[in-house]
């Protein structure tokens, strides 16, 4: 036996405003597209940005999965501006050994590479070293210059 | 008609059944009736406390205990391995709460060793797959390490501090305030008597306000503040509907979620000589470091 009409449309009915309201998955915490990121390096841009508590949305992501992993390039909208950055934390699950943030954090750099800041404020995870140099290609963007202003590894 | 007959003869079978099967497999912790103890006094002998007091020690010499996923030869294989692997490092005991710091050899680092010193909020897992998870706040950002106890990558485990909390799980830390899991990286270790209780830290932590990771307040915890000043109407209603306090008494849901207390004491007893053997030679070995150490060196 099918329920009544009249009992579906108000099945429909709840089960879209569910839909709408809250989540029904666990949530990710991954790094997509307007995912508000935190700027944890010492230039003026990113600096004031995030003391006007305007913190950078991703408008992109360098990958074919559109999804930011560590090391992953990503291009951020920033007090009008479009700048370019690296993910050097992440809020996600890691894989053992590798640590988790609280927080996503980013470091921007131009497109040579070269970061904006000349010290980063938070720790960074050491297997940044073996990514960013992965990365690297010779005669285009040299990403280690990121690893040489970091004050701490994890 | 008959049909009827059959499945009323069924459920009442089963009930008996159902009762027979709850009154064979009680788990380690439930208490038994007065009739059946005096029972079961007469068929078995309890075993010792220092077997019993094992699976709070080594809970991952324990299986899993979903019944569908176990595999005993895979279990004794695994607990081979373990203590194969313990006679190269000592693991020490430790417990949720407990401040950890940990040595691991790191391809990525300069030294090729990494250390990190933080709170144990996790364990998780049993067998050769049982990890734990490390948390610290570093210059004002929260840091959580995930790692594979049995990993050959580990070079030392030392305990700083240990002590149990109140609660299995510690992963509320993270949205409390970041002082309750601030620890000192040079923090120096702190040495318990041996053979007493482990102290129990009974902080109450106190919540940063929203968005949290979770719905704290539907998980029943003990160390963390009343959070009901964080919650609006529409979240304490919720709360009160989604509590089951009637868990407790559910001894099939205990049962499927433990190991009978037949089955640790006999895996128990199994490795209790061996590992029993290792500690004491991983003891003998740091006393004989501690020797050379205090040695003074004459030359000529």
């Amino acid at each position: 036996m099918f329920p009544s009409s009249s009992i579906m449309s108000s099945l429909k009915a709840v089960t879209r405003v569910s839909a709408n309201l809250f989540h029904t998955t666990a949530i990710n915490n991954e790094v997509r597209l307007l995912t508000r990121l935190r700027v944890v390096d010492n230039s003026e841009i990113g600096k004031r940005a995030m003391m006007e508590g305007k913190p950078p949305k991703t408008i992109h992501v360098y990958n074919q999965k559109k999804v930011g992993f560590i090391g992953d390039k990503v291009m951020v909208a920033i007090k009008g501006q479009k700048k370019k950055g690296i993910l050097v934390g992440m809020k996600q699950m890691q894989k053992p050994k590798t640590p988790r943030f609280d927080t996503n954090n980013v470091v921007l750099i131009d497109d040579n590479g070269t970061p904006l800041g000349t010290r980063i404020f938070v720790p960074i995870p050491t297997i940044l070293r073996t990514i960013l140099k992965e990365k690297t290609r010779s005669k285009g963007a040299d990403y280690t210059k990121l690893l040489a202003i970091a004050s701490r590894f994890v | 008609m008959l049909r009827k007959i059959c499945k009323v003869n069924l459920i009442q079978n089963n009930l008996i059944n159902s009762q027979y099967v709850i009154f064979r497999h009680l788990s380690a912790k439930a208490e038994l009736n007065e009739a059946a103890e005096s029972q079961e006094k007469k068929k078995t002998k309890k075993p010792k406390k220092a077997l019993t007091d094992m699976r709070f020690k080594y809970p991952e010499f324990l299986p899993q205990p979903d019944n569908r996923l176990r595999n005993p030869v895979l279990e004794r294989i695994m607990r081979k391995d373990m203590l194969d692997r313990r006679t190269q490092i000592n693991i020490p005991e430790f417990y949720v709460g407990s401040i950890l710091k940990l040595t691991i050899s790191d391809p990525h680092s300069q030294g090729k060793t990494n250390s990190f010193v933080g709170i144990c909020i996790q364990r998780d897992r049993t067998g050769l797959y049982s990890k734990f998870a490390l948390r610290n706040v570093i210059d004002h950002q929260g840091i959580e390490v995930m790692y594979d106890l049995y990993d050959p990558a580990i070079l030392k485990i030392e305990v700083l501090k240990l002590e149990k909390r109140l609660d299995d799980k510690l992963i509320y830390l993270k949205d409390a305030l970041p002082e309750y899991s601030t620890i000192d990286v040079n923090m120096e270790p702190e040495i318990l008597a041996e053979g007493g209780n482990i102290p129990v830290n009974d902080t109450v932590v106190k919540m940063k306000p929203f968005p949290w990771m979770q719905k704290w307040e539907r998980q029943g915890l003990k160390g963390v503040e009343d959070l009901d000043k964080h919650l609006n109407l529409w979240r304490k209603q919720q709360k009160v509907k989604h509590d089951s306090p009637w868990d407790k008494y559910d001894l099939m849901k205990e049962y499927r979620k433990t190991i009978t207390e037949e089955e640790q004491s006999e895996i128990f007893s199994e490795i209790f000589n061996r590992i029993n053997k290792i500690n004491e030679q991983h003891k003998q070995k740091a006393k004989a470091a501690r020797r050379t150490i205090s040695k003074p060196q004459n030359i000529g």
